[in-house]
Parts: structure tokens; sequence; C-alpha cells
């Protein structure tokens, strides 16, 4: 939790958050948060903010999610989620454009008009606040801009709800995301929850003339000391009970010095090319077209869906796929992460949140991971006589350090 | 190395399709054919050689085809298109006055101005040729205006006499003051008299300076190996040699992840790369 100078800091009880939910849709907003349904805490579009997840918490492992029971009512004490805020920014199906081709053979194409839909997304977690910029780069930061995501995401009004239960499977401190919203962070408003015997409520700040506006026309106490105090505590505690942990050492580095490691051969040993890590990833982005038609044969459709570079057909050329072996789907997945898209796109492509290693249905562990290939880059690149240590800056040790 | 477009945002001719119509079709090959394709009303911005179009086959879908051909005027283009799966055989198979729809250009173009007063080699293999024809017309027109000096090679492989694309453009070439050109066949036929082997051992008598060389090549990706490795022996250096590649390639816009190769998204880093950048990476297995 940072500081901004200036903002003004308030508290909103139960009833303020409920507040919240309708100042935003008489906004004209589709609130979309997170909710209980099919035995997880799943994002949907919500008309009141009974709908939010008060009292469930989750526990995550390595291909384990479980949803528990909490005894003080929190609403945004549940950490990640299966699905993440790309599912509304950059859908996971959409037509891009439609053609039509007349009986002398003239074709007209018609762009599809993104639909004007403004969300507001309640109780984005600060790694997931990342993925979105990190989205923002990769989709609108290019010499070409998805338009319909741009749209998408100008007109979003973001509500973070900083972390205070991580769990199991989570490294945000490690990826340098979380669990507090940092102050140069592109938000609306920031929520912490903070639930002890002063009562449940919420320190809310803006991040926004937006974020004011709204924040302005709700019920709210400015902020108490202890209230404040309870909220830095919470992250701060938050930022100690991580379960895992990224190594420290320069993972882009050790991604492009590794592309040959046996790792490799032992993670695909492992690895099912199932595609889930992709998916659930919040930043995960790729996509392809599909180009359908009517029986006519002068109607055509173009869409454009989710695509994993696990699928076979990711890497289609006319001689053959150029990934065949699961070892190098695996090592495009995770060299892409953590390595090539520092190139590609100016920053890490992996936001700590730790879904890929929930919804692996073998529990491959990303971090794990990337500490074997640190291990085993150690040992042939230092000489012999210097034991190789897994370089890791933050004297933490990778991977399972958790409770 | 190689030149990034200056073209970008969004809509009609970056994710939209405008369309052309074909008013001229050209067999190659038995399995190839070139279009020649103008706008039916807007025309895409103009293409600069080693650039490449999506091109959209009414109903079958799209596939990344380079410029083959840039019209003088720059609204007319040519692709050159071999028929190996659904989209590509519906593309070679469009006769004159069908509509087909581009979108483009992509992508990065050949690096003229590192071939100004060098010695150029270009180095083809089979439909390889494809996108290096603009950058021989453009070469030959530098050359012609005085504006460039240095000699031109052209190097060219195929398969077999009949998989030679662009027979007649080659013909002409070779008719031309200071232009070395060189053609090789794998599989010679009874009639063929000319070189036997691949193409990297037509650099034994191409007439060009190391030192002051550039060479741009596009072929097969173990083509281009070879003749990146040839020339480094004979002391062309790897920053000096321009390939083409290829990958999968569903936007053309940087956003759908297929054509990734390593660091490089190949629809916006490339697909024209220096030697020194994509020499490395075309090393490893399945990257």
């Amino acid at each position: 939790m940072t500081d901004s100078p200036g903002t003004e800091r308030a508290v909103l009880d139960r009833d303020g958050l409920g507040a919240l939910v309708r100042e935003l849709r008489a906004r004209g907003h589709t609130v979309v948060g997170p909710t209980v349904r099919d035995g997880a805490v799943v994002l949907d579009e919500i008309d009141s903010a009974d709908r939010l997840p008060f009292g469930w918490g989750v526990e995550h492992e390595a291909g384990r999610y479980r949803l528990r029971p909490r005894e003080d009512g929190a609403a945004f004490a549940h950490s990640a989620g299966p699905q993440s805020w790309k599912a509304y920014l950059h859908p996971q199906r959409l037509r891009e454009w439609t053609a039509d081709r007349e009986a002398d053979g003239r074709i007209t194409v018609r762009a599809e008009e993104p639909a004007r839909v403004s969300y507001a997304f309640l109780g984005v977690q600060p790694c997931d606040l990342r993925a979105i910029a990190v989205q923002d780069r990769v989709l609108g930061g290019g010499a070409y801009t998805d338009e319909g995501y741009r749209g998408r995401r100008a007109r979003a009004f973001l509500v973070v709800a900083e972390c205070t239960e991580p769990g199991a499977t989570c490294f945000c401190v490690s990826m340098g995301t979380g669990p507090g919203a940092p102050g140069d962070a592109a938000y609306d408003l920031a929520l912490t929850e903070v639930v002890d015997d002063g009562g449940h409520r919420f320190l809310v700040r803006a991040g926004s003339p937006a974020g004011a506006e709204v924040l302005a026309a709700l019920p709210r106490r400015p902020a108490d000391g202890a209230t404040a105090e309870a909220a830095r505590e919470a992250v701060a505690d938050a930022a100690t009970r991580m379960g895992r942990t990224m190594p420290g050492t320069d993972l882009h580095a050790l991604m492009a010095g590794t592309l040959e490691a046996d790792r490799w051969d032992d993670v695909a040993s492992r690895c099912l090319t199932c595609g889930n890590c992709t998916m659930v990833c919040p930043t995960c982005f790729c996509t392809s077209t599909e180009d359908v038609g009517d029986l006519t044969g002068d109607h055509a459709e173009r869409w454009r869906r989710w695509e994993s570079c696990f699928d076979l057909d990711f890497s289609h050329l006319p001689g053959g796929p150029v990934r065949s072996s699961g070892r190098s789907r695996y090592r495009q997945w995770l060299t892409h992460k953590l390595g090539t898209w520092h190139d590609q796109f100016g920053s890490s492509g992996c936001v700590g949140c730790g879904r890929c290693i929930v919804w692996c249905p073998v529990g491959i562990d990303i971090t794990e991971e990337a500490a074997a290939l640190d291990r085993e880059w150690s040992a042939r690149t230092l000489p012999p006589t210097a034991p190789a240590e897994p370089g890791d800056a933050r004297g933490r040790s990778p991977g399972r350090t958790g409770p | 190395m190689s030149v990034r477009s200056a073209t970008g945002g969004s809509g009609p001719g970056a994710t939209v399709p405008v369309p052309y119509r074909v008013v001229r079709r050209t067999r190659q090959t038995p399995d190839t054919a070139t279009l020649v394709v103008e706008p039916v009303d807007r025309a895409l911005p103009r293409f600069a050689p080693g650039q490449f179009a999506m091109a959209y086959a009414f109903g079958r879908g799209e596939i990344p085809l380079s410029a083959s051909g840039i019209g003088e005027d720059g609204r007319t283009l040519e692709h050159t298109v071999r028929a190996v799966g659904a989209v590509s055989a519906a593309l070679h198979d469009s006769a004159p006055g069908t509509q087909i729809a581009l979108r483009g250009p992509f992508g990065t173009a050949w690096d003229l101005a590192r071939a100004r007063d060098r010695d150029v080699l270009v180095v083809a293999g089979g439909i390889g040729l494809a996108p290096l024809r603009p950058l021989v017309h453009a070469l030959l027109r530098d050359r012609s205006a005085g504006r460039s000096g240095g000699r031109l090679g052209v190097l060219v492989g195929a398969r077999s006499p009949g998989e030679l694309p662009f027979a007649d453009d080659v013909e002409e070439w070779s008719a031309r003051p200071g232009t070395h050109v060189a053609v090789t066949v794998d599989r010679p036929g009874p009639r063929w008299t000319g070189e036997v082997g691949v193409v990297t051992a037509l650099l034994e008598r191409a007439p060009f300076t190391p030192g002051r060389t550039a060479a741009f090549v596009c072929g097969p990706e173990v083509m281009m190996r070879a003749a990146a490795r040839d020339l480094a022996h004979r002391g062309v250096a790897e920053d000096r040699v321009q390939v083409s590649l290829e990958r999968t390639m569903h936007c053309g816009t940087g956003h759908c992840g297929h054509c990734q190769l390593g660091p490089l998204l190949v629809c916006r880093d490339g697909p024209v790369a220096g030697y020194d950048r994509a020499g490395p990476l075309l090393t490893y297995r399945e990257l």
C-alpha cells in the first residue's frame, strides 16, 4: 500500500460497498465482480454487492482449488480464481468482421462494431491489475492497436482490492506486483478490506478523477488512524505469507541461457500439453482466427478466439508444426512468459498470481521449473569450485516457502 | 538491419481486409502461380520490397504472402502462391476477375540502404525468390539510374528445372549489364544443361568482394543457414546478410502470438531480419 499525497482516504462500511455497486451501475457501468458459483469464486456481472463472496476463502495448491468458509465474512479474501479480467477485456471469442459476395463476385467487408459496454471491475487484485497493464502494452502499445480492446479498456472503471489473503501458490512479492496496489498503477479506486474488533470495513482511496467523483458520491467517513493502520498491517502481513517465491535471478537472461537445458525433458515428461495454464493466465493473449461461411457460400465471417501455444496447430507451417514436441511447447510458454516477453513488450509476462500452478492438472509449478533451470544454469556457468546457489537476490529459497 | 513498416493503426487494411481484383494469373511452376491484383476501390499503403500482405480467399481463410511484385504506381501488387493447403489452393486457383481481399503492408522490408554502392548477392531457394523479386527490381532500377554502384549477383536454386519460378525474369536479369545470374537445380531433367547442386555452390563463381558485400537470402531455413554460413566463410559478416523468415501468422499486427521465433514477433520484427539476429535463433530445434 502506497500513499499518494493529497489523496483523500475514506472508510466505507459494508453498506458503502453496496452503494458503490449502485453508483457504478447508475453511471452506466456493467459491474463485474467475484461471486461464488459451482464451487469456485468466479467473475460475473453483479447487480448488488450482496453477490460478492462474503465469507468465502479458498485453498490453493498445485493442481488443487477448494472453497472454504471464512468466519470473518470477508469479501475479497479469496486470491486468484479460475478466471481473470481478460475474459472481459480480451474476450474468449469475438467476431471481427463479416463479408458478403454479390452475384457478380464483388466482395463487401464490414467491420464488426464492438459493443460499447462500459465495465466496472470490482475487486481487481494487484497482481491482476498488473496483468491488465501487461495486456495494455501487448494489445494497445504497438504500431497496431486492437481497437476493441482499447475501447473496452478505456471505458473500464477499475476498483482494486488490495490483497490481504494470499494463497499457497501466490508469488506476487517476488514478481514485484503485489500485494498492495503500487502508487503508480492506473486504477480508479483502491480498497483495503479490514475485519477486526472495529468492524468490517474498507479503507478506500481514489486513483483517478473518475474514482474521486464516485467516492464523493458514497456514504463514507474520513479514514481513522486505526483503520488505516489495520489496512497497512493487513497488506504488509500478506507480503510475508506468499506460498511461493520466484527465483530472484535475472529470469530474462536465465530463459535465454537455458534453451537446451535437460530440465525441459523433465517437465515435458509431466506436462500434458493441455493448455490450461495459458487459459487461466491473466496475460496470455494469443488468438487464432477462424473463417466461417454459411450454406449459400456468399456470406463469410471472421472470428477470433483464444488460442494456446500448447496446441499443435499453433505453429503450423506447410511442412508441419514448428513445435511438435511437448518439450518445445512447454519451453515456448515458459521462455515467452518469463523471458522473451521482455524483448517483445518491455516487461515480464508473469505477474505471480499462481493460476498456472493451481489449474495445472499435474501440478507443474512455474516457480519450481524456473528454480530448476536456475540450478542447472548455475551448475553449468559457475566454475566447479563455486557451489551452485540458486541465484536468489532476496535471500529466500525459491519454490515452496509457504505455510 | 531491417526497416520497420511505417504503417500501423487499426481498421481497414490493418484488421479488416480490403477487396482486390485478380487481373492476371501466371503459372510459375506446376503448383505455383503469380496473381497480379489491383484494388477494387481503395488501395493499401504502398508495399516495400520484403513486406507481406495477409491475403484472404473468400470464405476459405487468410494466409501471409510476400509481395512478389510492386507496381510502379504502388497500387498494383503481385503475390506468388504455392498450393499447399485449402486457402493457398483457393488463392492459387483464383482466375482473373476473382475478388480477393488483402491487409497490409506488414512487417519489415529489405534494407536497401545496406546495398548502396556495395556488391549485392541475392540468394534464393525455390519460391523464396518471390519476396526477393521486388528487391531485384529496385536494385536494378537504382543501378541503371546511377543511384548505386556495385555488382549484382542473383543466385537461384530450384528442385528441378520445372520448379524454377520467375524463369522469364531470371533470363531478363541475366541480360542486364553488370548483373551475374546463376541457376542451379537439385534434380536435372534430360534437357537440363545448367548447374546441378545446392545454391550455395553458386557463390564460387559469383563476382563479389566479401568486405563490401550485402546479401539478401530467402528460401527454406536449412538453405538460409547454409548460405549465411558459406557467406561468413567467405568474409561476408552476418550483419550484412538479411534473411526472410517464415512462421505461422494469423493477425499480422503483432497480437496473435503465432509467429514467435524466440524474442522476435516475425510479423513485426520480421519477416526480414539481419542474420546476426536471426541466425542464432535458427540454430535451436523447434524454437
